[in-house]
């Protein structure tokens, strides 16, 4: 292991190629594209062994390469984000309900229209109920850790489904930071070979993601749900084996600081939640009983965890950084769902950051101070004052 | 731990290596012994369009990825931002401004920052007529990378001479032999000046 300041890109594509993939397919997008540019530099210097490097002409194409890849047994990856993960969602959907074990990462940015390359975490939320299982990341360490981790768990027999490592756009992607850097010894011997149960070949034809009648559909949604139910136990026992071997303990399907006695929860996901504890420590200090949940696992989302972690706080303060039109934050959406009936805590749902806005650490602050005089609810924080124009 | 975090914003225009500026010093700050994170904020990531690079040096892990409001430094690559951008905005008493400028910090101080606190140095260097002298092209981010080092004294001479090779390496002997000589012309003139 070498501890090196390198780009949030080079940090995945490095940990990308230790994990031995068979074919890399992707289409470039901003900010993923240098992800990609790096594996496809290893490749053509020849460091990576068994390998295709496919360039699509399109995210369309480069998803429908990976299912048939995948589909004969190969370790895949591509990695995207925003409009090129829409473009994909047809294909992604059919990946999950193939139950091939894709792994991908999403460079998260924001959607059109308006036109934003910048961060948020609107692109990732549109594909939640696709069955493809999202873990996010906080800083480029974590996100190098989570390649070789992400294939473990979705290629694991248990769940077989497409697993997506979401780390912000540019906050990580285009960071220069300090991350040990894993050696191929060590992930050989964490990640065996894929070894799927069953695979396309020429000598044995079948038939992936077939028609399904009414009498027969039913059975793979509830495997589906079955096998992400598996999948957090899985995940579990994975994040563990990697603190044994690495010594970087991430957590569980959640992570938590501070929650033993804390009356304030703040929830947050992805890179902003350094700068969340931060100022949980801040106002810890403080003698304020503040603690923070660090959301790991979206899907499978973890109902258990947080009922445990969050049940005898009174206030709740969730960043968001995508809207569901109509209705609220994905996130408080989901937690009040998984705490209906087993919490009273009042839930503060704050949307910043969205398309790139900077989230400055009096921001943080601000949204969890002010959950003590305003009523729960949804709010958008750090916007200007306009004035709407109805046409 | 005495917990260590300098700040430091660089404005340029697209093209002058504003990002890259951040990045070498990043790597060579990590090198003397700092945690270190360089990021850049893109706007239309057009050549000669204002651009902004951060950086931020500790002796912890870094968790703050916000923009930076209030830094111990700015490092100004290009005279013409100085004006358009407020390159000055937030930064501490006691701070320092580092600015690629054809003339004197007295003349600079009076054309840009009258209003400026006077505990806050400015200090000018022709990082454009240096670039020119040894690379015959504007690009001033490696001058200012020198003149950084020089003034701040934060990273030495030598690590910084070593990784600005690295950097450039890849890119062909000659030319990184150049910038290690604008990095060590731009270190030496800012030691005098500080």
């Amino acid at each position: 292991m070498v501890r090196k300041v390198v780009r949030g890109f080079y940090a995945v594509a490095h940990a990308v190629k230790l994990c031995r993939p068979n074919v890399i397919c992707a289409y470039p997008i901003t900010p993923q594209t240098e992800i990609v540019e790096n594996l496809a530099a290893m490749y053509a210097n020849g460091e990576l062994e068994n390998c295709e490097y496919i360039t699509a002409e399109s995210e369309f194409g480069a998803a429908s390469i990976l299912v048939g890849a995948s589909a004969t047994g190969a370790r895949t990856f591509t990695a995207t984000c925003s409009q090129g993960l829409i473009l994909m969602s047809e294909v992604l959907w059919n990946a999950a309900g193939m139950r091939l074990p894709i792994v991908m990462v999403i460079a998260n940015r924001s959607l059109s229209a308006p036109l934003s390359i910048w961060n948020d975490h609107q692109d990732s939320m549109a594909m939640r109920d696709a069955c493809i299982m999202q873990v996010y990341v906080e800083n480029n360490q974590e996100a190098h850790d989570m390649i070789p981790q992400a294939y473990k768990i979705a290629e694991n027999r248990d769940v077989m489904l497409p697993f997506m490592v979401c780390m912000d756009g540019y906050k990580l992607t285009h960071a220069y930071e300090p991350v040990d850097l894993l050696d191929q010894e060590t992930v050989d011997k964490f990640l065996p070979p894929y070894d799927p149960p069953i695979k396309l070949t020429t000598k044995d034809p079948l038939t992936f993601g077939c028609y399904a009648p009414p009498h027969c559909y039913m059975e793979f949604r509830v495997v589906m749900q079955r096998a992400m139910e598996r999948a957090k136990k899985v995940m579990e026992d994975v994040f563990e084996e990697w603190a044994g071997l690495t010594g970087r303990n991430w957590g569980g399907l959640i992570a938590t600081d501070h929650m033993e006695d804390a009356e304030v929860a703040v929830v947050a996901m992805g890179s902003v939640v350094g700068l969340v504890r931060d100022v949980v420590e801040e106002m810890r200090k403080e003698g304020k009983k503040v603690g923070l949940v660090k959301i790991r696992s979206f899907r499978p989302f973890p109902v258990e965890d947080l009922r445990k972690a969050l049940k005898d706080v009174e206030r709740i303060v969730v960043f968001e950084r995508a809207v569901s039109f109509g209705h609220e934050g994905p996130v408080a959406m989901e937690l009040k769902s998984a705490l209906f009936g087993h919490s009273d805590a009042k839930v503060y749902s704050f949307a910043v950051g969205l398309g790139g806005r900077d989230i400055p650490k009096q921001l943080v602050r601000k949204c969890i101070e002010k959950s003590e005089e305003i009523e729960p609810g949804f709010y958008f924080e750090g916007v200007k004052d306009f004035e709407e124009v109805i046409v | 731990m005495v917990d260590i975090l300098i700040e430091v914003r660089f404005h340029g225009r697209g093209g002058q290596g504003v990002v890259t500026a951040a990045d070498i010093l990043a790597v060579a700050g990590f090198k003397e012994g700092y945690w270190t994170l360089s990021f850049p904020m893109f706007g239309a990531e057009k050549r000669g369009t204002p651009v902004v690079s951060y950086l931020r040096l500790s002796d912890r892990q870094i968790v703050e990825r916000d923009e930076i409001y209030n830094p111990d430094y700015v490092v100004v690559l290009d005279p013409t931002v100085i004006g358009p951008v407020r390159v000055e905005a937030g930064i501490k008493e006691n701070g320092m401004i580092i600015a690629n400028y054809p003339k004197t910090a007295e003349e600079l101080r009076k054309e840009h920052f009258s209003n400026l606190n006077s505990s806050v140095k400015v200090l000018t260097i022709n990082a454009t007529r240096m670039a020119m002298e040894i690379l015959g092209r504007p690009i001033t981010n490696t001058a200012m990378v020198g003149a950084f080092a020089g003034a701040t004294k934060l990273i030495k001479l030598s690590t910084l001479k070593e990784t600005v090779f690295e950097w450039f390496e890849r890119k062909g002997e000659e030319l990184a032999n150049k910038n290690v000589e604008i990095v060590e012309k731009a270190y030496k003139e800012m030691e005098g000046k500080v």
